[in-house]
């Protein structure tokens, strides 16, 4: 199953924990089985049917940019990340 | 608003005459009244040199000076730098030595390190460094510039 | 993915002469203020005097009579705007869309002296600059604040009454923004380290110092059209704002990228773009150009990049490892939300494989210009606190500093500050080129009578993918064109066309590259982010690769066999049947007509895979004790650049990063006065290295292939500003024998620091 790395500001939804074990095979579906564990984890990060736009989705060090649509594999890690901008 | 005036000069070796109110620098004239707009406007205080013009041979900041002061003086701007379609070497060696990035500010280096040469055609690290000192730019770092103009001097040498 | 090549490459690590090159030095290239239109006005802005004000009426009627003025527009003339932030207006960063339109031209307050209050279009530039002193402002001055630690204490003036902070929604508060990384216990970690070394750093807010100042020219069609053309580093996200401050839909909005006289990060945004297209609209139409003077842009149009106070305590054992690392940095926002504060945050630590960090970051509202990216923004700052006290505690550990890097290096599989693991990284071959420097090798030589000092420092930038088209196409004579998104502004067109030319079997010269306009080619992302040889050179691969696919139709069908018995090879097309002389793309072009018609290869990516960088800059210094200056000696700089395509081009990127960094660690600075008004807004008074200033900065390139790219590419434009401001803080704490903590390091502010050590 998917682990999904709890960003430091957002711990305290998950009691804590760093990091947690979600089952799902697309991030909307992680998301969605982390707040039925987790109350009030998904309005942190989605909006619209979407990612916030602050945030971003890493798996396995690469940017999800399907965000929500992105698929994951039974061996995927997950970050939650702030979004980005360059120069 | 005072009236136009007749301003008859010599640009890169052609008899102009162009009309331009008093207030207007000769960069602004150059630019926006003959369409030469190869000298860059960077900063309209004379502290960038992407304007740089000759005048009379001199290495000048365009921006510093009315257009009507132009008056039967002889001007060399980067438009005038090639003959025809054969580059100056000091353009050829920007182009080898990739010692433009955005580009802005190589007219303006261009018709500083031509000066230099005219009057100095064998410089020091130093003394290119020196003259170029009134030219700011901000993609190289200088350094692909100062090889590019030692280059051209050895160019211009072997003549 | 398509597997790297493995055989000898023919044009890529080559230095032909950049397609864009000649037009550059005949004076011939077009950049923005080059363009001219027939019945063309002139735009100029009103710029508030004051740094915080709330605006009470604004009366144009004495502009408007003036003879020449054609419109006087505000902001209330733009396009109602929410305040909810709006995905992918700026890359895969959000934006603002009130606060974008707001900062160019105020509404209801001004917070910042600079900020636009009110824009006119006139015949003649400097009709329309005496209109400005014909608009008649009436203000109510506020209280400001100028200082980042002063703006989070209790009590400071608020900038803007609808911030709240998280955990606070009942408080006004100048804090817009809050983030964390945490790994570990730092408080375990700090006990069992023997040596612990703590420190607080302040950097001013500089400027990206490009030398072409921000242009527009709007066209505003009766038929509900508009087309700017403008020197930007991002068409489409300024087609995107434009079109959603005006109110019109994104697709109305065509946007012609001109030759771009230099950005780094500040040209991603629109600063005046909106206003011409504005203007231009309550003009009948008419064309208005608009470039800013040097002086407006400095105040703020433009958005500087952030000052900070960053505060660092990192413990290591008696050995030389680092067992924990606590940052504490707060960032100047501006008069808007939005510093860099988080990639700072990010990046700091991100060098070194820490097992117990701590990092917080504040996102701090000033009454000082809204910032804008500034070439791996926010990574400078924190690199400049994090290098210093590495420095200090190798110091201490009585290690050479690049050893006492390698030890703690990030490496492939390192989890990096955010979390995800890092894929194949140059940090530690970065580090040892730097050692085997010729530079490294030489001792520095003392002299009598003068400070000497080396100093030396590594940084790190993460680097972007985001999107980009690409489309080839193939011309009769067997050369070919390649039309991108991507504005060019260090040689990215002669790099991507190089990778055209590379799979197609051509020379450098044989492929013209062109940037297309927001019309012409599929939606790409701004040039920024060290992201144009990475991705939009991988959408050109794949382009190369789709003619590809098309040649081998057309090679089968004259050879009439299947095209799954044809392989390209060498730029050639051969035959798995024995017997057939390869046919090159010149054999091929003058035959497409007859079989099938013409050819064009064409590729959408969405990047991944990027690859992150690293840098080390070494220099050596000299002080004289009378003056306080800082003469640099030597300086090297060593980065990995994955590939360079073009290596003269990779060169110049880490030459001129560098010199960016020096001088923002030796000179530059935002000096205000206590009224909030700019004193420097000038390119004499805010000083910028010259030539005469710098000896030659020599280039090394290791090439850490990024797995990610089937040419190894990683992104090179931007990691090489992160190092310098620490190298040279220590090395002149090296040479002087005190602790640099605040930038610049310019001579009054060294002249206070002897001064106090030996008074």
């Amino acid at each position: 199953m998917p682990i999904v790395f709890i960003p430091s500001l957002l711990r305290k939804f998950t009691g804590g924990k760093e990091s947690v074990v979600i089952p799902g095979r697309t991030v909307g579906e992680v998301v969605r089985n982390l707040d039925q564990q987790f109350p009030g984890f998904r309005d942190q990060v989605v909006e619209n049917d979407d990612l916030k736009s602050s945030v971003a989705v890493s798996i396995d060090g690469d940017l999800a940019v399907g965000g929500l649509l992105e698929q994951v594999s039974e061996s995927s890690e997950i970050h939650f990340v702030p979004a980005i901008g360059g120069g | 608003m005072a009236k136009k005036q007749l301003v008859e000069t010599t640009i890169n070796g052609e008899p102009v005459e162009f009309l331009c109110e008093p207030r207007q620098s000769l960069l602004e004239s150059l630019r926006d009244i003959l369409g030469l707009t190869g000298s860059k406007e960077g900063c309209l205080t004379g502290d960038c040199g992407a304007c740089t013009v000759l005048v009379d041979d001199r290495p000048v900041c365009s921006c510093l000076m009315l257009g009507v002061e132009a008056r039967g003086k002889k001007i060399t701007t980067v438009e005038g730098l090639a003959e025809g379609t054969k580059l100056h070497p000091l353009q050829q060696k920007f182009l080898e030595d990739a010692s433009l990035q955005c580009g802005i500010c190589t007219p303006g280096f261009l018709m500083s390190a031509k000066s230099l040469l005219d009057r100095n055609p064998n410089p020091t690290e130093a003394e290119i460094r020196y003259a170029l000192a009134g030219n700011l730019c901000r993609c190289t770092g200088y350094d692909k510039i100062v090889r590019a103009v030692m280059d051209a001097a050895k160019v211009i040498q072997a003549r | 993915m398509d597997t790297p090549q493995t055989h000898q490459f023919k044009v890529i690590g080559t230095r032909p002469v950049r397609h864009d090159g000649l037009d550059k030095v005949i004076g011939r290239a077009k950049y923005g203020a080059d363009y001219s239109f027939p019945g063309m006005l002139y735009g100029k802005v009103l710029r508030s005097p004051y740094a915080h004000a709330r605006i009470k009426s604004i009366n144009a009627e004495k502009a408007l009579r003036l003879p020449g003025v054609k419109a006087v527009v505000t902001h209330d003339d733009f396009a109602p705007q929410t305040t909810a932030p709006v995905y992918r207006m700026g890359g895969e960063a959000a934006v603002n869309p009130l606060y974008l339109a707001s900062n160019i031209l105020a509404k209801d307050k001004v917070l910042y002296a600079g900020q636009g209050v009110a824009a006119v279009a006139a015949t003649s530039p400097h009709i329309a600059e005496e209109a400005l002193g014909l608009i008649e402002v009436e203000y109510e001055p506020l209280p400001i604040v100028l200082d980042v630690l002063d703006a989070m204490k209790p009590g400071a003036p608020i900038i803007n009454t609808t911030i709240r902070r998280k955990e606070r929604p009942d408080e006004e508060t100048n804090i817009a923004g809050e983030f964390q990384f945490k790994r570990g216990d730092i408080e375990a970690g700090f006990k069992s380290a023997d040596i612990i070394v703590e420190r607080e750093f302040r950097t001013e807010m500089v400027h990206q110092g490009y030398i072409e100042p921000p242009n527009a020219l709007g066209i505003f069609s009766g038929d509900g059209h508009a087309t700017v053309y403008t020197s930007t580093q991002g068409p489409f996200d300024v087609r995107i704002m434009s079109a959603t401050l005006l109110g019109l839909p994104e697709g109305s909005v065509k946007v012609v990228p001109a030759e771009i006289g230099g950005g780094f990060g500040a040209k991603l945004t629109v600063h005046i773009e909106p206003v011409a297209l504005l203007l231009s609209k309550h003009a009948g139409g008419r064309p208005v150009k608009m470039v800013m003077t040097r002086t407006e842009m400095m105040r703020g149009a433009t958005g500087p990049t952030s000052g900070s106070v960053l505060r660092v305590r990192m413990g290591a054992t008696r050995d030389g490892k680092i067992v924990a690392a606590k940052c504490w940095f707060a960032y100047e926002a501006g008069a808007f939300p939005g510093s860099p504060v988080w990639l700072g945050c990010f990046t700091g630590l991100s060098p070194y494989n820490i097992d117990n960090f701590l990092v917080d970051g504040y996102d701090v509202l000033v009454n000082k210009p809204k910032t804008s990216s500034y070439r791996a923004p926010g990574a400078t700052n924190a690199a400049f606190a994090v290098e210093c006290v590495v420095d200090e505690l190798a110091q201490r550990c009585g290690m050479d500093p690049l050893d006492f890097r390698i030890k703690n290096a990030s490496r492939e599989g390192t989890p990096s500050v955010m979390g995800p693991k890092f894929p194949r990284i140059g940090c530690v071959e970065v580090c040892e080129a730097l050692k085997r420097s010729a530079h490294y090798q030489t001792p520095l030589a003392q002299v009598p009578g003068k400070y000497r000092g080396r100093g030396v420092a590594i940084g790190f930038w993460i680097n972007g993918g985001m999107q980009s088209s690409a489309i080839v196409n193939v011309h009769a004579d067997g050369t070919a064109s390649l039309v991108t998104g991507s504005v060019d502004i260090g040689g990215s067109r002669a790099s991507t066309a190089m990778v055209v030319a590379e799979v197609l079997g051509l020379r450098a010269e044989d492929v013209r590259p062109a940037v297309a306009d927001t019309d012409s080619i599929g939606y790409t992302d701004g040039t920024g982010g060290s992201r144009v040889a990475f991705a939009t050179g991988l959408a050109a691969y794949q382009a190369a690769n789709d003619v590809v696919r098309q040649l081998k139709e057309r090679a089968a069908k004259i050879w009439e066999i299947s095209p799954e018995d044809v392989d390209w090879i060498d730029g050639k097309a051969v035959s798995k049947r024995n017997g057939v002389a390869p046919l090159t793309l010149k054999d091929l072009a003058p035959r497409l007509t007859r079989t099938g018609g013409p050819v064009t290869g064409r590729a959408n990516v969405y990047a991944t895979g990027v690859g992150p960088s690293f840098a080390g800059c070494l220099v050596d210094l000299e002080i004289d004790p009378d003056t306080a200056k800082v003469q640099v000696l030597r300086c090297t700089v060593v980065q990995d650049v994955g590939k360079a395509i073009h290596p003269s081009y990779v060169e110049g990127q880490m030459q001129g990063g560098t010199v960016q960094g020096l001088g923002w660690a030796l000179n530059e600075e935002y000096v205000y006065d206590e009224k909030g008004n700019l004193r420097n807004a000038s390119f004499l008074d805010y000083r910028m290295p010259t030539c005469l200033d710098l000896p030659m900065i020599d280039p090394v390139m290791v090439e850490v292939a990024n797995p990610g790219h089937p040419l190894g590419v990683r992104g090179v434009g931007e990691v090489s500003i992160v190092p310098p401001p620490a190298a040279v803080a220590n090395a002149v704490s090296a040479a002087v024998g005190t602790r640099i903590t605040d930038l610049p390091i310019s001579p009054p502010r060294l002249y206070r620091i002897l001064a106090a050590r030996h008074g």
